[in-house]
């Protein structure tokens, strides 16, 4: 990777959120996991919407699909494998993707966005109506899956993810992990084919690339990322319910990728970051008083700013104060 | 299911998928012509019920209440266009997805300010407030009837204005291409807007007359516009004999699929969309 200011800014705020336990309240640090769980689930989606120019409405499904698979799986009061359960909910994931994704391929456009929807919104009520999904109430989560390392001669549990400064450090590996695989799968032929696909699918079917295949590919990627995001969420919150399936969340989660400037991994991740964070300082009352119980207002008002103002969103702004981070941000 | 249970359904189902019509014709036609995806049209639905809540407890009378309504909603969407819309139509899809998803927080927050959270009724007027019998013990309220009767009589008006009338020609060729609508001399800004006007009030009217059967209540408006969405995509975008058709199809496939099967009843609608998309990518009529 070429050392780039960009590049440079990402290892600096690595390092930042890397310390933060060390110095953050609790709260805090559950809350910035909880963050760089939807900065994966961001990143996942951005890989769709940015990079192959397929927008999903209904990635949520994957994120809900995946927790409920740990939930499912879970012994009651006990906790799961992760080696097992981990494998078999992404599994479960990409299946889902390849089977819907032979679907939802055939189409395109806003046609496309809305059967990812149906997909979505028919598994939202399989898991609310049906006694098989455990209902509107959802699932609890007792116990947190361990990571069993006896093979490497530790018993027991070694890396306790109760304690949740060890969480926020698994999530925080987890989420540099998957950026910077992204990172090589986009700057891998495979990638370049995805953006080409993105510009001008019919250019890259006369070059004799089968896009149905590679969109295919990207799909079944994409949504067994959001997978990891769902696990690692179920896993975080002890609980599932139909609504992390909804539309709703499929919908924040879009407007964190389009936020943080699409066809950016870090724009999205970013998007995360300042959706969530900024939900929670318009609603802090410490800060703004009685004003804090509407802050869907100032945040409806800022996302518009965001839309009518910046461009490229929230990564085009750096491009307003410095031309040079402008050629250096595809980098 | 004997005879009379069957009639009521077929009634509820087809009331339903006329009111969906009302508000899925006006996504489409905004969504068609403009190429804007506009998710807030489901809080210009939640708009004309509140609206139809205060003003006719201000005025005593539903009747005066939607008028007076309609006239706020056309000048509310002339504003809306003018001040946040009008800045996004050449700009991709996603960010218009951004821009209306803002909005929709905007105005589920104005009408917690204004409004409150409580689960609000407006009365049906008195001349409507009957129901015809059936049988012994089942009867069917007029004003269900009711609406179903204005919502034909709208899609009828919508046929006449967007087929027979200068306006709607002018609708058309907007639609057809802007550019050279525009070299012909229509002025494509003032149609944009009037367009936009006339689809934020069929949504806000729906929400008005709908008022007194579904009651007014906090996000509202979330629950029409993801199925106002399947209605138009079902129908082929752009298409309002499309809407009509799919909202007709889900009003039934909802009722019915609820009476029938109650715990698959969530999934019978999108089902439908996905075997429709399925069949016909583009839904079940192309662009008029």
């Amino acid at each position: 990777m070429r050392l780039t200011t960009t590049s440079l800014v990402l290892l600096l705020a690595l390092l930042m959120l890397a310390v933060f336990p060390f110095v953050g309240e609790k709260y805090y640090v559950q809350l910035i996991s909880k963050v760089m769980i939807m900065a994966i689930f961001a990143m996942s989606l951005d890989l769709l919407v940015g990079y192959t120019g397929l927008v999903n409405l209904g990635h949520a499904a994957f994120f809900g699909l995946a927790g409920y698979v740990l939930a499912k799986v879970s012994p009651q009061y006990e906790a799961a494998n992760l080696w097992t359960t981990l494998p078999l909910a992404l599994a479960v994931c990409a299946a889902f993707a390849l089977l819907t994704g032979l679907l939802v391929l055939r189409t395109s456009g806003v046609y496309f966005i809305m059967v990812t929807l149906a997909f979505a919104q028919m598994l939202f009520f399989l898991f609310h109506d049906t006694p098989f999904g455990g209902g509107s109430d959802g699932i609890y989560i007792y116990a947190k899956p361990e990571i069993k390392l006896d093979w490497l001669g530790m018993t027991g549990n070694p890396i306790n993810l109760e304690n949740f400064k060890v969480f926020y450090e698994f999530a925080l590996v987890l989420m540099a992990a998957v950026y910077l695989f992204l990172r090589r799968v986009l700057d891998s032929n495979f990638g370049r084919v995805l953006i080409g696909i993105k510009t001008n699918e019919q250019r890259m079917r006369a070059l004799g690339f089968p896009t149905f295949h590679y969109k295919l590919a990207s799909y079944m990627l994409s949504g067994t990322l959001a997978g990891l995001a769902g696990y690692l969420a179920a896993m975080q919150f002890g609980f599932v319910s139909p609504e992390i399936l909804g539309w709703h969340h499929s919908g924040s989660v879009l407007v964190m990728v389009i936020l943080g400037g699409m066809g950016s991994l870090h724009g999205a991740a970013l998007g995360a970051f300042v959706f969530i964070l900024l939900q929670e300082a318009l609603s802090n009352q410490a800060w703004f008083g009685p004003a804090a119980k509407h802050w869907q207002l100032a945040m409806g008002l800022c996302i518009i700013a965001v839309a009518l103002l910046l461009p490229r969103g929230l990564v085009g702004l750096a491009g307003v104060f410095s031309r040079k981070t402008r050629n250096d941000e595809d980098a | 299911m004997d005879f009379y249970s069957f009639l009521i359904q077929l009634l509820n189902g087809l009331q339903y998928g006329l009111l969906l019509f009302l508000v899925a014709s006006g996504l489409t036609l905004v969504f068609g012509i403009m190429g804007i995806i506009n998710l807030a049209h489901g809080s210009f639905y939640m708009v004309g019920a509140y609206l139809a809540f205060s003003l006719a407890a201000l005025t005593g009378n539903l009747l005066t209440a939607v008028l007076l309504g309609v006239t706020l909603s056309v000048l509310l969407g002339m504003l809306l266009e003018w001040l946040f819309y009008r800045h996004l139509y050449a700009r991709d899809h996603l960010y218009q997805v951004l821009m209306t998803y803002g909005l929709i927080l905007v105005f589920e927050e104005l009408r917690s300010i204004l409004w409150g959270d409580d689960v609000h009724g407006v009365a049906v007027p008195v001349f409507l407030s009957g129901s015809i019998p059936l049988t012994d013990n089942l009867s069917y309220p007029v004003y269900r009837l009711a609406i179903s009767g204005i919502c034909l009589l709208l899609a009828g008006g919508l046929y006449w204005l967007i087929r027979k009338t200068r306006l709607g020609m002018m609708i058309r060729a907007g639609a057809a291409n802007r550019e050279m609508a525009q070299a012909l001399g229509i002025n494509i800004e003032w149609l944009y807007t009037v367009v936009f006007a006339l689809g934020l009030t069929l949504a806000a009217f729906a929400g008005m007359i709908a008022a007194p059967v579904s009651s007014v209540y906090p996000n509202m408006g979330g629950e029409v516009i993801i199925i106002s969405f399947v209605v138009v995509v079902i129908g082929g975008i752009g298409s309002v004999w499309g809407a009509l058709l799919a909202a007709i199809l889900i009003g039934m496939s909802d009722t019915f699929g609820k009476v029938l099967l109650p715990e698959y009843a969530g999934m019978t609608t999108y089902l439908l969309m996905a075997l429709v998309l399925l069949w016909r990518p583009e839904g079940l009529f192309r662009r008029t």
